[in-house]
């Protein structure tokens, strides 16, 4: 099958034209480094059926760092390339242009935001540069679509470039200077409103001011979604509707094993939380307790990343991130991390540094609770009052500081400063927003759900042959020690690999006090990550980095653990 | 004929002409590369407290770029 490969700089729309060529969904945002690794699709071009590939953005074919060298990776698989160029950034561009055209691929070009660059004032001569490249140079509009039929249909004029031949670095630049001379006009433009808060959100006196605003009311925005669809849809639907069908099921199945693994202990009332079946605590969390934050989060942030906010924030954040051995791109891999550490070890790729990614992902790991861990410790907690789920989240902020400052300190190696690119301020559409929210709404189902089964149907099994029992036993005398917490409590630790926001709900039948579900949900949120994030951890930090990042976690869950212990629940 | 000074001390708003990068070769390229090149006009829109970066305009794009990096950018002032 032929092999079709996007590339382009970062942030200039690649994977928006990879879901308008594929129908294929991908994550597009308006910051570069979105896309860390390459997504395949396929589409029909003339009856024939061709593989799409989305790669990530690069600068020139000399990586700077490993998203980029998957972009090079993917190339090697090409038999046709679409360049896809930003036409308001044609000159700085068309670098990776010319070098994707001297080494004799047969590319075609996209010239994407097309609209964008009328509206500033850019005009580009799209047949000069044609004439100019020697192969056919489209202009597209990719988030309305505009321009991606005539795209499509000219693919099969593809061709290596009999205009452009291989030259050193400096001559390509004088290349590029006589091409932009022939192509390009630039209207003087006057300061618009998006300039004017351009400058607002980046100038640090104005800017952090806006910054502390934004992050709090993204916060009310998370919760006040997540509270409404549990008071007006959720509560009422599993309370109403849900549970007399459960408990009519329970009296029709009778006590027995069955009953235990789908609906829990029989004769004990059923409680969607602490029951633990498959119909109960399985459904329950993910759906009821999790997913109304999960919608909550995810619209707050495709919002935050479709405007173009985080890069300004990354600058404004970059000198705390360098005291953490990190620059300001940190702030990425945490946001997404706040929603499900995978996401958020992956975007780690985007550092240039093995020191920086080894730091943002073991920080990421050990501070940083995803909404679904997060969601039930608001859950658990915030009928104690909600300073002991502020007393969790303090905890964990302190700790990503600490942590940063004593990892920067003894882990060798350099900490490259902020090189980064800020995209202009878009509006977001309503239209992106909710698809993307919908996208990974979908992804935390599919994810969630499977593991969730799976950790209750093993709790239920390993129940039945007494093992926990006997490791809470055997525990105790540690956990007593260490936490001041029942040696029950490892139980939720286990179960805390497969899934966290099970885990945090295992601790309610214990029994036990406010400080000590305080310890608890700090302990489980440092000790080790999921089994998901640690399978992507192993990837993006080899084994050696993933055994030294786990001692880490371990060793700091225990201090930690044991602070808190002295200051909530004395000697 | 302005002074040449490099990049890091020059004041916010104030134009000035990249005459000239320093540094390694994959770290001009990549200057030049998000469009910091010599002779192009460039303006500091902003620049972080304690040592943080600047943020940088060439041709009404912005980029964010660290003072160390900064340092070695040399630009002549227009003033």
């Amino acid at each position: 099958m032929k092999r079709i490969v996007l590339m382009g700089n970062p942030n200039v729309g690649k994977s928006v034209v990879f879901s308008r060529l594929t129908g294929a969904n991908v994550i597009a945002s308006n910051y570069p480094g979105t896309t860390v690794d390459f997504s395949r699709g396929r589409m029909k071009l003339g009856g024939e059926t061709v593989e799409i590939i989305d790669a990530p953005g690069t600068y020139s074919l000399e990586p700077s760092n490993r998203a980029e060298e998957v972009a090079l990776h993917m190339l090697q698989e090409a038999d046709v390339v679409i360049n896809v160029v930003d036409a308001t950034n044609l000159e700085r561009n068309l670098y990776l242009t010319l070098e994707l055209l001297e080494r004799g691929i047969p590319v075609i070009v996209a010239l994407n935001m097309w609209d964008e660059a009328r509206h500033v004032g850019i005009h580009v001569d799209e047949r000069a540069l044609e004439e100019l490249l020697g192969v056919p140079v489209v202009p597209t509009v990719a988030l309305t679509g505009e321009g991606i039929k005539a795209l499509v249909s000219r693919i099969s004029e593809a061709r290596p470039s009999d205009r452009i031949r291989p030259v050193t670095e400096d001559e390509r630049w004088v290349t590029i200077g006589a091409i932009i001379k022939q192509v390009e006009r630039v209207e003087h433009r006057h300061h618009t409103l998006w300039d004017r808060i351009s400058d607002m959100t980046i100038t640090p006196l104005t800017g952090i001011p806006v910054a502390v605003a934004v992050l709090l009311f993204a916060f009310l925005l998370v919760r006040l979604i997540g509270e409404t669809l549990i008071t007006y849809v959720l509560d009422p639907f599993f309370n109403s509707l849900y549970l007399p069908l459960i408990e009519r099921l329970s009296e029709w199945l009778g006590p027995g094993i069955l009953h235990s693994i789908l609906i829990g202990e029989y004769g004990t009332d059923i409680n969607f939380i602490e029951s633990l079946g498959l119909l109960t605590t399985g459904l329950y969390v993910p759906l009821g307790a999790v997913l109304p934050y999960i919608i909550g989060f995810y619209f707050t942030l495709s919002i935050l990343e479709d405007t173009g906010y985080l890069p300004r924030l990354a600058t404004l954040m970059d000198t705390v991130f360098h005291r953490l051995g990190m620059h300001g791109y940190g702030i990425v891999p945490l946001f997404l991390g706040l929603g499900c550490n995978v996401p958020g070890a992956l975007a780690v790729r985007n550092m240039e540094a093995k020191k920086q990614r080894f730091i943002s992902a073991t920080l990421l790991a050990i501070a940083v609770p995803c909404m679904a861990q997060t969601a039930m410790v608001f859950g658990i907690l915030g009928p104690y009052g909600f300073h002991y789920v502020v007393m969790v989240f303090f905890t964990l902020g302190i700790l990503y500081l600490v942590v940063g400052i004593i990892l920067n300190r003894f882990i060798p190696g350099e900490s490259p400063e902020i090189f980064l690119e800020i995209p202009p301020y878009r509006r977001p559409s309503i239209r992106a927003v909710a698809k993307k929210t919908w996208m990974r709404i979908r992804w935390f189902l599919g994810d969630a759900i499977p593991y969730l089964f799976l950790g209750v149907f093993v709790v239920n099994v390993l129940y039945v042959v007494g093992f926990l029992q006997w490791l809470g036993d055997v525990l105790s005398p540690f956990m007593h020690m260490a936490f001041g917490l029942p040696g029950e409590a490892s139980i939720a630790l286990i179960i805390g690999f497969l899934r966290k926001d099970l885990a945090v709900g295992m601790l309610l039948p214990l029994g036990l006090s406010a400080a000590q579900l305080v310890i608890a949900a700090t302990v489980l949120t440092i000790y080790f990550p999921c089994i998901a994030t640690f399978t992507v951890l192993i990837k993006e930090l080899g084994i050696k980095g993933m055994a030294a990042s786990a001692s880490i976690m371990v060793a700091t869950a225990v201090t930690v653990g044991f602070i808190l212990r002295i200051i909530l629940l004395g000697v | 004929m302005g002074a040449e000074i490099s990049l890091s001390d020059l004041s916010p708003g104030i134009k000035a002409t990249i005459v000239a990068l320093h540094g390694g070769h994959g770290f001009q390229r990549r200057l030049r590369t998000m469009g910091i090149r010599e002779g192009k006009t460039i303006i500091v829109v902003a620049k972080q407290p304690f040592g943080g970066p600047l943020v940088l305009e060439v041709d009404g794009k912005r980029t964010t770029l660290g003072r160390g990096m900064a340092r070695r950018i040399l630009v002549r002032w227009e003033g």
